[in-house]
C-alpha cells in the first residue's frame, strides 16, 4: 500500500456535549481518489471539519503528510496543502468570481493551478470574472468553488457534498471534470450522498454511520447489501 | 449669504466627523464589532500628537509621520491582545470589553496629561483663509475636508483593489471559509484595526488643531461617529462622508438660528433619518 497522505487514528469530535464522532480510524493514500458516504447526520461534515481544522481535536488523531495536524488552526492546515470545496459552495458574496478565486491563492503555494488553468477548465468563469458570485447559476457557482481550492495547489482536496441542490445534467458535467481536476498527482476525498456517483469514480470507500466508520472497502468491490447495511444499519 | 456660509461652514465640518466615523464604519464592516473606546482613542490620537510635537517641536501636521504609524501598531496589538478575544456570536463582549477600555483610557489620559485642555498648535495655518465669491473659508476645515474625501477614497481603493482588501471583505462575509483559504482571520483583524486607527490618528491630530481638547472629550467624537455612519448607512464608506457632511451641516445650521441648538439640531437631523431610513441613507447592498 501507498504511503497515507491524511490519516485518522481514534478521531474524536464534539461540538459542546454532544459527540459527533467516535473513533473514527480513516487513511487516505497519495494520489488516491477516496469516498465518504453516509446517511445525513453520519457525522461526514464534522469529519471534513477536523480535517481542515474548523474543529480542534485532540492530539495525535489527525496526521497530515506525517505530521500532527489535530490542533492546528484551519489557515495553517491549509498553508499545508489541504484545500476544500464546502458543502454549498459557500462563496464570498461580496466578492467577484475572480476575486473568490484569487482568494483561493492566498497560501501562495507554487503548482500547476493559477487563474489561466482555472479559465481553461471552467471556461464560463472567464466570462463571467466581474459578476458578484451570487449572480450565478448554482452549477457556475460550484465551478468557482472548485476553481477557488485549486488555486491553492494543495495535494489533498476534500469535495463535500459537490453535487447537492444542483441539477442531474450540471452534476454530470461537474463529475465529468474531476479526473481532469484530480489528476497530477493529487489526492482527494469525496464526500457524498450520491453512492452510486461516489462508488464510480473512487477506488476506496467508507461509509460513515452516527459518527463511527460502519464499512470500508475498494468502491469497485463492496456490494450494495453491504452498502445498504452500513449506510443504515439494518441488518 | 448668511446661510450660505453656514451650510458650507458645516460641510467642510462633515469632512471631520467623516474622518471620525471612517475608523468606527471599517471596523464595524470588517469584523462586526462596535468600539466604544473609539472617540476615547481619537483623543488618544491627540495627545500622543501634543507629545511629539511639544517634545520634537514639530508641526502636528508633520508629527502624523510618527502618530500615524503609532496608532496604527497601537490598533494590531489592541486588536490581538485583547479585542480578537471577544469576538464571537455574542455582540455584547466586545460592547463591554470596549466601554472598559474606554474608561480604561480616560483616566490614564487625565493621570498623565491633566484635566487641562490643550491644543495643538499648527501656528498660521489655524487663521489662514482663503476667499471663494464672497465666503471666507478657513485654509483648515477645507484642508480636513480634502484629508477626508482622499482618506475615503483611499479606504474604498484599499477594499477593492488590493490583496488585503479583499482578504477584509473575505472575512467579513464568511470567517470560516476565509481561514480554510489560508486567512488567519485573527491577523485580518487585527490589520483591520491598525487600518482603522490609522485613520483615528489623522482625526484625532485634525481634531487637536482646530479646538482644545481634553481626556473626557471622547464620549462627544463617538457620537458624531456613530451618527455619520448611520445616517450614511453601515458599511458604506462614501455615505459615512456624506452622514459626516449632513450632520455637519446640521449642526452649523442650528447654530446659525440659536447658538444653543448646534448640538441638538445634529442629534435631531439624525433621529429624523433614523426614523424615516432606518438603514441610513445608503445601506450597503446584500443580495
Amino acid at each position: 500500500m501507498r504511503e497515507p497522505i491524511l490519516q485518522m487514528q481514534g478521531l474524536n469530535a464534539h461540538y459542546g456535549d454532544f459527540q459527533a464522532l467516535y473513533g473514527v480510524d480513516m487513511n487516505v493514500a497519495e494520489g488516491e481518489v477516496l469516498a465518504i458516504i453516509g446517511a445525513n447526520g453520519a457525522g461526514k461534515t464534522t469529519l471534513m471539519r477536523s480535517i481542515t481544522g474548523l474543529l480542534t481535536n485532540g492530539p495525535g488523531q489527525i496526521t497530515y503528510h506525517g505530521t500532527d495536524i489535530s490542533r492546528l488552526r484551519a489557515d495553517e492546515v491549509a498553508a499545508r496543502g489541504l484545500a476544500m470545496v464546502p458543502e454549498g459552495r459557500q462563496l464570498f458574496r461580496s466578492l467577484s468570481v475572480r476575486e473568490n478565486l484569487m482568494i483561493g491563492a492566498q497560501t501562495g503555494r507554487a503548482g500547476p493551478w493559477d487563474i489561466a488553468a482555472v479559465y481553461k477548465l471552467f471556461p464560463i468563469l472567464e466570462e463571467r470574472k466581474d459578476q458578484q458570485s451570487t449572480s450565478l447559476s448554482g452549477g457556475q457557482q460550484q465551478m468557482v468553488a472548485i476553481g477557488r481550492a485549486l488555486m491553492a495547489n494543495p495535494d489533498l482536496i476534500l469535495f463535500d457534498e459537490i453535487s447537492l441542490g444542483l441539477a442531474p445534467i450540471i452534476i454530470k458535467d461537474i463529475y465529468a471534470a474531476l479526473p481532469g481536476i484530480i489528476g497530477e498527482g493529487m489526492s482527494a476525498v469525496i464526500v457524498e450522498q450520491d453512492i452510486t456517483k461516489a462508488l464510480a469514480v473512487s477506488s476506496r470507500v467508507y461509509c460513515l454511520q452516527e459518527g463511527r466508520v460502519s464499512l470500508e472497502g475498494a468502491s469497485d468491490t463492496v456490494s450494495r447489501a453491504e452498502i445498504s447495511r452500513a449506510y443504515f444499519g439494518i441488518e | 449669504m448668511e446661510w450660505l456660509n453656514a451650510v458650507v461652514q458645516g460641510t467642510l465640518l462633515g469632512g471631520l466627523y467623516a474622518l471620525f466615523a471612517a475608523g468606527l464604519s471599517l471596523i464595524f464592516g470588517v469584523m462586526r464589532l462596535v468600539n466604544i473606546a473609539h472617540g476615547d482613542l481619537i483623543v488618544l490620537a491627540a495627545y500622543l500628537g501634543l507629545t511629539v510635537t511639544t517634545g520634537m517641536d514639530l508641526n502636528p501636521l508633520l508629527a502624523l509621520i510618527l502618530v500615524v504609524p503609532a496608532m496604527g501598531a497601537i490598533g494590531y496589538v489592541l486588536q490581538r491582545g485583547l479585542l480578537n478575544q471577544t469576538l464571537g456570536d455574542d455582540l455584547l463582549p466586545p460592547l463591554l470589553v470596549t466601554f472598559g477600555l474606554s474608561v480604561i483610557l480616560q483616566n490614564s489620559l487625565l493621570e498623565v496629561y491633566t484635566a487641562d485642555p490643550r491644543k495643538l498648535d499648527a501656528g498660521s495655518l489655524e487663521t489662514a483663509s482663503i476667499a471663494v465669491g464672497g465666503l471666507s473659508l478657513g485654509v483648515l476645515p477645507v484642508l480636513t475636508f480634502v484629508v477626508a474625501v482622499v482618506v475615503i477614497w483611499g479606504l474604498q481603493w484599499t477594499f477593492y483593489h488590493t490583496a488585503i482588501g479583499r482578504a477584509f471583505r473575505a472575512v467579513s462575509d464568511n470567517q470560516d471559509i476565509a481561514q480554510l483559504m489560508g486567512l488567519n482571520r485573527r491577523h485580518v483583524f487585527g490589520l483591520a484595526m491598525a487600518l482603522a486607527l490609522g485613520v483615528t490618528a489623522i482625526a484625532g491630530i485634525l481634531l487637536g488643531i482646530r479646538t482644545s481638547f481634553d481626556p473626557s472629550i471622547g464620549g462627544g467624537r463617538l457620537i458624531f461617529g456613530f451618527e455619520a455612519v448611520i445616517i450614511g448607512g453601515l458599511g458604506n464608506l462614501w455615505g459615512t462622508l456624506i452622514g459626516g457632511v449632513i450632520l455637519g451641516v446640521a449642526q452649523t445650521v442650528g447654530a446659525k438660528i440659536d447658538p444653543g441648538w448646534q448640538i441638538l439640531a445634529g442629534h435631531l437631523t439624525f433621529l429624523l433619518i433614523l426614523a424615516v431610513r432606518p438603514n441610513g441613507l445608503f445601506p450597503r447592498v446584500d443580495t
